[in-house]
């Protein structure tokens, strides 16, 4: 056997920790990597977390990438194990080289360890319980001379930690010099003790520049505040739930009258998602800026409004925040398997728009634009996040917001226009050939203007009719409508590889960041392929043309059943045998070493090797 | 589903309301309900009901579920906008349009089987909000428009069109609004005209969660004998507590009452109710008492009708979110988007 050397790495490095849920650690581990950022080296952390309150494991994994990839990369180069619970299988999980880090406290047996790794002893508890004698402070702090004896082991500067403590307890002094203290005994510890620092580093560096430090679903949030929503109706389900408490925490700080202090919203949790969707609707047919945030069962739940929504031509925001189905699936695991869902949601023929957004600034911004779509096109518009995205803090560029934007109310007949000479209002009748009606809001007129909203069939004047030509008629203009959607939703993003090539490569969402750095580790293989990504449905044009541009096209997904690819071949009538599924469905994020391996197998058997001639 | 369009004319002598509106102008398409159909005779007391009132006809919103009951608001307020929403979603729907525009009347009316069965959490839930609206239940026991199948508000013991006997308890919707903190809550007859037009007048002048529960008996398929939802089952069951007149605030009373036998009530609004009392010992301010009284009642088969409880100080969702006064669905972009100043800030924080 030989003999494994330790990895040496400067800011570039997965340090994972293992801990038991409701222990206190979330906090110190994210100030971890929030400390690493402030030495200007972007991090990407991830929490892996059971759907459990108290007591099962839980990990959070930071990704210290000067280069900036912010995707998973997958395996573990310093392991933080805190959980005796998963010590066998978060051994196991450390590279070879790589480094463990332990609360030696109590002695563990050698067969407990391995010979390839660099075992770092730190008697934790011992510290801890020579210093406190409160048992809740006791496992609060235990978190923080962890921390602090990495800053040591990892050569970090322990004034940016310290900068940080005290914004975060600015104001409650005798929790931050308490926190500081703490620091400074694992710290201290580990300087006197331990041979710091090790093989993997933290160094100063300017790579992380003005971005900002932030979770998808408040970023989507934010942008439900931004883009004028005013009812908020939801129902708790993971990973969503933090959309609606994030909304809630902003429209205190941003929504509330100087003068009177009320407040220009009102958030309802309802008794389900069928009530959530149902004041969505309510409010938006009447003129208000509404949106839910579920996750897949609640989209299975919600599909009856949101047929009503897509026939009746109702306004609605829906933030799907998608996490591992079928069923229950697995509640605390990404995945992006409700793209079909979606997108056909609800009996009869239906056909839905998705915006797709890569991290939490397009999260932002296409959830500001997704209220303006909704009255523009006067239908359901879905914001497709998921767990990757919404619940991991993720390094993004900053959010920006044009004063001069305003709001596209949609076609939208105030009293004033149904007075106009001349002026005929029928609910349903496509005055301007796009499929796109007008509607009116109810009280608008005494005599004028006012229908009847039903599920049911009804003519262009929005009366009751089940004539077949009238049915067909009103589904043609619908058709019509999504067609006009195309031309409004964000477009595909190309990039081309730097040489011409044959292949090319779809992906979207929280795909983006791995995508991207599987892109350089293909072409360090030889493998060009131009990418695409795409940011909504229905597909422009660009799509169509991009496959046809190319021999063969990888989709990238994280679903077991190539949703998208299906989507496309579907919608564009695409032959499937030109585009080839790229498919990671176990849970966890998509990492680049995983959609290069596959994307390189599959190039590496294409490429044909000629015959030699043979001498005769 | 109105294939008959409905005359224009209206006869010049018909009388006229504060606002200049004759019945007709409260008057919606015609009804394809069958011929004798209670819910006829409720859409008649609603009409009823807003004309006295004087209520601008497009100031109201119609919102309803799916089934007979839920076709009803097409037959009436023909200027006011109507949604039919989804089977046993009326509640949520309503709930969600005001949020969106406060200074609308929303007017729900559903179904037994649509707020009984399918949507007997989303009655529950609006009930509990206190969502202000008028909520009609528009109560006949059975399901209509698919051919006769018992509802759950269907009495143990009653018998179907095809002679089946209903083995389940019913669900009595009064009772449950009682508990659930409704603050206006009444029972009536769809036969009891009188009684039920200054009940729907009092509901919309309540600001608040108001319920009432119609006894609408179906002439197709529950109005034979065996049946507890027949107008003569009804009709010999009825133990009204109370009968009452809406007062608006600037009115004398001029009604003539016997003392002690009248009590008012005054609203929110200024808007007083007086009502007049058949059973002297009975007190519609007393939430606990009502539901004895009901309970006790119903275990004698009689079905209690009039206004069973009000709280006069009753308030609203809005009021318990604290929105501002005006209108959400009126606020711009002014007055909602941050601006890119705040957002700096709070990328400034997230560093």
């Amino acid at each position: 056997m030989s003999v494994q050397s330790p990895i040496s790495s400067v800011n570039d490095f997965v340090v994972r920790f293992a801990n038991v849920n409701g222990s206190g650690s979330a906090s110190a581990n994210e100030m971890f990597a929030r400390s690493i950022l402030r030495h200007g080296v972007p991090v990407s952390p991830r929490n892996v977390f059971p759907s459990n309150i108290q007591g099962l494991p839980t990990w959070y994994e930071v990704r210290v990438t000067e280069d900036g990839h912010l995707g998973a990369r997958g395996g573990v180069d310093m392991m933080v194990a805190m959980n005796p619970q998963t010590w066998d299988k978060d051994i196991a999980s450390i590279e070879p080289g790589g480094y463990l880090f332990y609360d030696s406290t109590k002695p563990m047996p050698a067969s407990k360890f391995r010979a390839d790794i660099t075992v770092i002893g730190v008697p934790l508890t011992a510290i801890t319980n020579s210093t406190y004698t409160d048992p809740r402070q006791r496992q609060l702090f235990k978190n923080i001379i962890y921390l602090g004896a990495m800053c040591a082991l990892l050569d970090m500067d322990a004034k940016l930690v310290e900068q940080l403590i005290g914004e975060q307890y600015k104001g409650k002094e005798k929790l931050l010099s308490s926190n500081i203290h703490a620091l400074h005994l694992g710290r201290d510890w580990a300087l006197q003790n331990l041979k710091c620092p090790i093989g993997l580093r933290v160094r100063k560096a300017d790579k992380v520049g003005d971005r900002i430090f932030i979770e998808g679903n408040s970023a989507a949030a934010l942008g439900a505040v931004y883009g004028g929503a005013t009812v908020c109706a939801w129902y708790p389900i993971t990973p969503s739930s933090s959309v609606a408490d994030a909304f809630t925490s902003h429209c205190k700080k941003l929504r509330h009258d100087p003068v009177t202090g009320k407040a220009k919203y009102a958030i309802v949790q309802g008794e389900d998602e069928l009530a959530s969707i149902g004041i969505v609707i309510g409010a938006s047919w009447n003129g208000a800026r509404a949106f839910t945030a579920t996750s897949g069962p609640g989209i299975s739940l919600m599909t009856e409004f949101i047929g009503l929504s897509y026939f009746a031509e109702i306004p609605a925001v829906i933030i799907n925040v998608q996490r591992a189905g079928p069923s229950t699936g697995m509640p605390t695991r990404t995945q992006q398997c409700d793209i079909i869902a979606c997108a056909y949601a609800s009996h009869g023929d239906t056909k839905h728009v998705l915006l797709l957004p890569e991290d939490p600034a397009e999260a932002f911004e296409f959830a500001a634009q997704a209220f303006d779509l909704a009255e523009r096109l006067q239908t359901t518009i879905f914001l497709m996040l998921d767990l990757d995205i919404g619940m991991n803090h993720r390094l993004s560029r900053p959010l920006k917001w044009d004063d001069a934007r305003h709001y596209d109310r949609g076609k939208v007949m105030t009293a004033e226009m149904l007075d106009e000479p001349g002026r005929d209002f029928g609910r349903y009748l496509d005055v301007d050939g796009d499929g796109i009606p007008y509607r009116t809001y109810p009280g608008t007129h005494p005599t004028k203007g006012s229908f009847f909203t039903r599920g049911t069939s009804r003519n262009r004047y929005a009366i009751y009719s089940e004539e077949g030509p009238v049915y067909a008629d009103n589904m043609q203009r619908l058709v019509r409508k999504f067609e006009t959607a195309q031309d409004m939703v964000p477009r595909p993003l190309q990039a081309n590889a730097a040489k011409p090539t044959k292949y090319g490569v779809i992906y979207f969402g929280s795909t983006a960041p791995a995508m991207d750095e599987a892109i350089g580790i293909l072409e360090s293989r030889g493998h060009q392929l131009d990418r695409l990504r795409i940011r909504a449905f229905p597909f422009h044009s660009s799509v169509a043309s991009f496959i046809a541009d190319h021999d063969f096209v990888y989709v990238v997904e994280q679903n077991r059943d190539a949703q998208l690819r299906s989507l496309i071949v579907n919608e564009n009538g695409i032959d499937p045998v030109r585009l080839i599924p790229i498919l990671h469905y176990d849970g966890t994020p998509i990492t680049a070493r995983f959609i290069a391996g596959a994307i390189g197998d599959h190039q590496d058997q294409l490429k044909v090797t000629p015959l030699r001639k043979v001498k005769s | 589903m109105t294939y008959i369009a409905k005359p224009k004319f209206q006869h010049p002598g018909l009388p006229r309301n504060d606002l200049g509106f004759t019945h007709r102008d409260y008057e919606g398409k015609v009804s394809t309900l069958c011929a004798g159909c209670g819910h006829d005779s409720i859409t008649a007391s609603i009409i009823e009901a807003c004309f006295e009132l004087s209520i601008e006809p497009h100031r109201v919103a119609k919102i309803s579920g799916i089934g007979c009951s839920s076709k009803t608001p097409d037959y009436f307020l023909g200027n006011s906008h109507g949604f039919n929403s989804v089977h046993g979603r009326m509640p949520s729907v309503l709930t969600g349009a005001n949020l969106a525009n406060r200074d609308l009347i929303y007017l729900g009316v559903s179904g037994d089987g649509d707020s009984a069965s399918i949507g007997f959490g989303q009655f529950a839930h609006s009930i509990r909000r206190g969502v202000n609206m008028t909520y009609i239940v528009e109560n006949n026991g059975v399901y209509g428009l698919t051919k006769g199948q018992f509802s759950a508000t269907a009495d143990r013991g009653s018998k179907s069109k095809k002679g089946l006997i209903n083995s389940d308890s019913p669900i009595d919707l009064v009772a449950i609004a009682l508990q659930l903190g409704a603050s206006f809550v009444a029972r009536s007859f769809s036969g009891d005209k009188t009684q039920l037009v200054p009940l729907i007048a009092a509901a919309i002048q309540h600001k608040g969660a108001a319920f009432i529960d119609v006894i609408s008996p179906c002439v197709a398929f529950n109005n034979h004998a065996g049946s507890t939802k027949s107008f003569d089952y009804v009709r010999e069951h009825n133990d009204a507590v109370n009968r009452l007149d809406v007062i608006s605030g600037r009115d004398p009373i001029t009604v003539d009452y016997a003392p002690g036998t009248v009590q008012l009530v005054e609203q929110h609004d200024g808007t007083r109710i007086a009502l007049r009392k058949i059973d002297a010992d009975y007190d519609p301010h007393d939430r606990v008492g009502a539901m004895s009284f009901l309970q006790k009642h119903a275990a004698r088969g009689q079905i209690v009708t009039g206004l069973l409880y009000v709280d006069p100080e009753s308030d609203d969702l809005h009021s318990h979110l604290d929105t501002v006064e005006a209108p959400l669905n009126t606020l711009d972009a002014v007055e909602l988007c941050p601006g890119n100043a705040a957002l700096e800030k709070i990328n400034a924080s997230l560093r």
